[in-house]
């Protein structure tokens, strides 16, 4: 299925959660903030967090570079 | 003041001739004059607020001159300090601001009498320890400032009013480190421009009365994604820097990087502040795109760079050998792990 990903489509297996999805973009989950549809994920329930076809997503992820 | 030197900003009406006037009175604190420092600094003073001092402990190296766009060879080849070097270089554009380099670290003993006196901070630092100390002081202090990172490719900045809006201790909790520093993974300039545009940008906005941004913005350069999440939801009620019953973790020591100079065995010890929250094969993994002397055994990771044998523990407790400068010792693990 498809959603999109800071303005950008991506596809997806099925069932696959916020977790799955940071797992593939390789990201630390302790240092994003994640919205689903704007309603900013709870860091703890990203795991049983399941993406649905259409679904928009943003992830911002702190750096520490300067 | 010379006639027209601020004339378009003028023009523009958010700041108009009002807002110029209130600028020429503000003071501007900049922690950091690497690359963010530099970029937030030289806007700035072109336009034309009171004061600026800016904070640093570093000196120029050749490495830095792709991005630090105040300083130039001959600096580097003297070694010269950040802070001191930028300062003349700022004052030579405008003579009209008041300038002052502080080549210091700003740390939980210093950072109230550094910060006290600014009308806003601009986060121009490159590492976690050093931005958990500032959010502690801004918050006890009740003052604006705007955090900003970036890596790779990557621009990320959040503007923060204590008490208003969330701080980062409401929205990262814990001192992050994850092996990836611009000395590991790289930076392109126009992810250091994009930043300190947005940090410019937002305090100007401030300083001129207007409302700041209540988004956590984050900008790819070079792949063309933006994304900005609206974090005001997450202004936590009982925030250990910014609720009401905040305690200052970073400025008590509780929290932070904690370093012992293990005498003579030429070895510093560096414990992080957060234990647990490394991941050794990410470490790994980060660590052999700039060196092959390497040994990572599950247990311990050990490696060679800028001729320091670091041993890294799994709770991120590190042995920096070949060292005998505690702070050479924290930048260098800032450097090479991150935090």
């Amino acid at each position: 299925m498809q959603i999109h990903v800071n303005g950008r489509q991506m596809e997806v297996v099925k069932d696959s959660t916020i977790g799955d999805l940071l797992n593939r973009v390789n990201i630390q989950e302790k240092l994003v903030v994640v919205e689903q549809n704007q309603q900013i994920i709870n860091k703890a329930v990203y795991n049983q967090t399941t993406l649905t076809d259409g679904d928009v997503i943003e992830i911002v992820h702190f750096v520490g570079g300067g | 003041m010379i006639a027209g030197r601020y004339a378009r900003q003028e023009r523009f009406a958010p700041i108009g001739k009002t807002g110029q006037c209130r600028l020429a009175a503000k003071h501007v604190v900049i922690v950091g004059a690497g690359a963010l420092g530099s970029a937030n600094a030289e806007m700035l003073v072109r336009a034309g607020i009171g004061k600026l001092t800016l904070i640093d402990r570093d000196y120029i190296e050749l490495s830095n001159l792709q991005r630090q766009q105040l300083y130039t060879e001959a600096d580097a080849k003297q070694n010269r300090t950040k802070a001191r070097t930028a300062e003349q270089r700022l004052q030579a554009i405008n003579p009209e601001v008041e300038i002052k380099g502080i080549v210091d670290e700003l740390d939980e003993e210093n950072g109230e009498k550094m910060l006290h006196d600014a009308d806003f901070v601009i986060d121009g630092t490159d590492n976690f320890q050093t931005r958990f100390v500032i959010n502690d002081v801004l918050a006890k202090h009740r003052k604006p400032w705007v955090y900003g990172g970036c890596l790779q490719s990557t621009a990320i900045a959040l503007s923060i009013i204590p008490g208003e809006t969330p701080c980062l201790q409401c929205l990262i909790d814990h001192l992050p480190q994850e092996g990836k520093t611009c000395d590991t993974v790289g930076i392109i300039s126009p992810a250091v421009q994009m930043t300190a545009a947005y940090q410019t940008s937002e305090c100007l906005k401030y300083l001129t009365g207007n409302g700041l941004s209540q988004e956590l913005v984050q900008v790819d350069i070079w792949g063309r994604t933006y994304s900005a999440i609206n974090v005001k939801k997450l202004l936590n009620p009982t925030c250990s820097s910014c609720s009401q019953s905040a305690t200052y973790p970073y400025l008590t020591k509780e929290k932070g990087m904690k370093t012992v100079l293990l005498c003579g065995r030429d070895t510093v010890q560096v414990r992080p502040g957060e234990k647990g929250s490394l991941s050794l094969s990410a470490l790994a993994k980060a660590v052999k795109t700039f060196t092959d002397k390497i040994n990572d055994n599950g247990e311990v990771l050990i490696f060679e760079v800028e001729a320091v044998r670091f041993v890294v523990f799994q709770d991120g407790r590190t042995l920096l050998h070949g060292v005998t400068n505690i702070n050479v010792a924290k930048q260098l693990y800032q450097r090479y792990i991150g935090a």
